[in-house]
């Protein structure tokens, strides 16, 4: 059993190794860390998930940019758990970063842990989501009113100003839920010839976006435009809308994945509004790069947004 | 080696892998081993090692409770609204633990007077549940509890040292020890475990153990829905998730059989100290979380092919 025992740590010791990341640079030196340059400054990264290519995107601009400055970028994943995410914030915190940039799981439980960071000494920058309860040093984030409002107006354009509509919500409360449909409801508002036919949740998911949209459809197949708050949702109705053997429908999504821009460029979605997830990391890398010289940084940093069309 | 030293270095095999581990990162990260890190390391492992108490009883048992996420979900949100409703954390939190013992009793129930499996017993009710949940909060968090007894729960100090969450822990270990060590109840499950109709022929009450073992389950899920919901000042319909998986590998990681009959509470603590210290460790060395779920599903591999007492 010694024998396993010693093949379980060797083998933890070697794929430790072999992820080849940067050293512990806080104040207890960097003896025993594995090797890469003496001196960077470290910064956290607390992503609320890696299984959405968007965060995924997110963390690559942070990732590129902070290699590019020297910068010594600890990424840590929640999983989509609050609970999670603390407990990587708080690693983090032992870690003595300066700055955690921040994405929230949940706007609201994450403000414990802030306070937590910022008692710590440690700075911390919101990205994408922002928190409620706390005091962050800056928020970095797409004005999700001005999408939604963007989407509206595309819609209404296309369709001539005349129209069933519907939309797909994504998760009931989160902020970009909320702000996207507030936008997309106020293009449409007090128009007489669109009508909102539905709306309903299908919580950013495709395959939700897939059996929403199917029974949308079981009732009522007059529709002639579809908002989903994100990509996937738009991905899923477009299949059951393709299922359904109706055509012409203008379907506008919101993230610009690859996927959802694949789709627009194939014609079979009409726009999706792009967000730039990448944008948000590298101005999260930049913004914690100013806070670390002392320098003052913006309280809000809205990142624009485009609309991709075919 | 005798076969009995066999026996004891088999059963502290799960330690042994702890510490093992424990000076691998400890060597590694220089951060790992200070007293503030310990008790981040100790309060994250709470809420997990509070579900895995209870899971072990059930696992004991020969069963199993998938429903613990989805108990934990319900008691929160029936927490947060008590509070919102003006009431004291005091009340709050026991209309908390007594619904997840309710909820717990009622899988008892279905699993011993219903002749359900398990497996099946619980699932039907971690789904069941999970929408109630939902129901109750209509589907968003519940947030902001101004009460500062509450916050205490997750967030406090015992001799502005030791967290809250931690002690809880610790006296939750000591009582399971006590109650699986010490009486009959805790001989029983045993019993019930290793040959349920052997049991029954000597005169045990199964069904009332059967019962007994998931109510109590519940209420240890309601618990770390207390904690958890005091560490967020938040309420979600979709805490917990995924929960009950992460108990069950605390147990198993432990040494507990999944065949029910063998086991020990000691062995948990451990297990889910295990999973705590590889999730801390790997964040403090910054290594890529791709390569976390690799380590950490190996670690499980290893330890439990260790425990079987394999060939290695």
């Amino acid at each position: 059993m010694m024998r396993g025992i010693s093949i379980l740590v060797a083998g933890l010791i070697a794929l430790v190794a072999c992820s080849n990341r940067g050293p512990d640079t806080g104040p207890g030196g960097t003896a025993g860390s594995t090797a890469a340059a003496p001196g960077a400054v470290s910064v956290g990264l607390s992503i609320s998930t890696m299984n959405n290519p968007f965060f995924v995107a997110l963390r690559d601009g942070a990732e590129a940019e902070a290699k590019a400055a020297g910068i010594n970028l600890i990424t840590v994943d929640a999983q989509n758990d609050a609970a999670k995410q603390i407990a990587g914030v708080e690693d983090l915190i032992q870690k003595r970063v300066p700055v955690i940039l921040l994405n929230p799981t949940d706007s609201d439980a994450v403000a414990n842990v802030v306070k937590e960071a910022t008692a710590a000494g440690i700075k911390v920058i919101s990205l994408d989501r922002a928190v409620n309860g706390a005091e962050v040093s800056s928020h970095i984030a797409s004005d999700n009113v001005a999408g939604g409002k963007m989407a509206g107006e595309f819609l209404l354009k296309r369709l001539g100003g005349r129209g069933n509509l519907v939309e797909l919500e994504g998760i009931a409360g989160s902020s970009a839920a909320r702000e996207r449909g507030e936008g997309f409801e106020s293009a449409i508002e007090g128009k007489p010839g669109v009508k909102l036919a539905a709306e309903q949740p299908a919580n950013f998911d495709r395959a939700q976006g897939l059996t929403v949209m199917e029974n949308i459809l079981q009732g009522d197949k007059d529709i002639q435009g579809v908002f989903a708050q994100n990509d996937e949702m738009a991905l899923g109705a477009q299949r059951a809308i393709e299922e359904a053997g109706l055509e012409n429908v203008a379907i506008v999504g919101f993230d610009a994945t690859p996927d959802g821009v694949a789709a627009v460029k194939a014609g079979k979605l009409a726009a999706t509004v792009q967000q730039k997830p990448e944008l948000i990391g590298k101005l999260g890398v930049d913004t914690a790069q100013l806070l670390i010289e002392g320098k003052p940084v913006d309280r809000n940093i809205p990142v624009p947004l485009g609309l991709v069309t075919r | 080696m005798t076969a009995q030293q066999q026996a004891t270095l088999k059963k502290l095999g799960p330690l042994l892998a702890l510490v093992a581990v424990c000076i691998g990162l400890a060597l590694m990260s220089p951060n790992f081993l200070s007293v503030s890190n310990s008790f981040d390391v100790m309060r994250q492992v709470s809420i997990n090692a509070v579900i895995a108490f209870g899971m072990t009883l059930s696992i004991l048992l020969g069963g199993i409770d998938l429903s613990v996420g989805s108990i934990l979900a319900v008691s929160s949100v029936l927490a947060a609204m008590t509070m919102k409703g003006g009431h004291g954390a005091g009340l709050a939190a026991l209309i908390a633990i007594l619904a997840g013992a309710g909820m717990g009793s009622l899988n008892g129930v279905v699993i011993a007077k219903g002749n359900v499996a398990p497996f099946i017993a619980t699932l039907g009710m971690m789904t069941l549940l999970r929408g109630a949940a939902l129901v109750l909060s209509n589907g968003s968090p519940i947030s902001g509890f101004s009460s500062d007894l509450f916050a205490m729960l997750g967030g406090g100090y015992v001799a502005h040292l030791i967290p809250v969450p931690v002690v809880l822990m610790l006296a939750m270990f000591a009582l399971f020890w006590f109650v699986l060590k010490r009486t009959v109840f805790g001989r029983h499950v045993y019993a019930t475990g290793g040959n349920a109709e052997a049991a029954r022929l000597s005169g045990v009450n199964t069904d009332r153990v059967q019962i007994l073992v998931y109510t109590i389950s519940g209420a240890m899920a309601a618990l770390a829905g207390m904690i958890l919901t005091s560490r967020l000042d938040s309420a979600q319909p979709t805490a917990g998730a995924g929960y009950e998986l992460d108990a069950i590998t605390a147990v198993v990681l432990g040494g507990t059989s999944l065949a029910g009959g063998r086991g020990w509470i000691f062995g948990t603590l451990v297990g889910a100290l295990l999973i705590g210290v590889l999730n801390n460790g790997l964040n403090l060395m910054g290594v890529s979380s791709f390569y976390q779920q690799v380590v950490k599903g190996s670690v499980i591999l290893l330890a439990v092919l260790l425990d079987r007492g394999g060939k290695a």
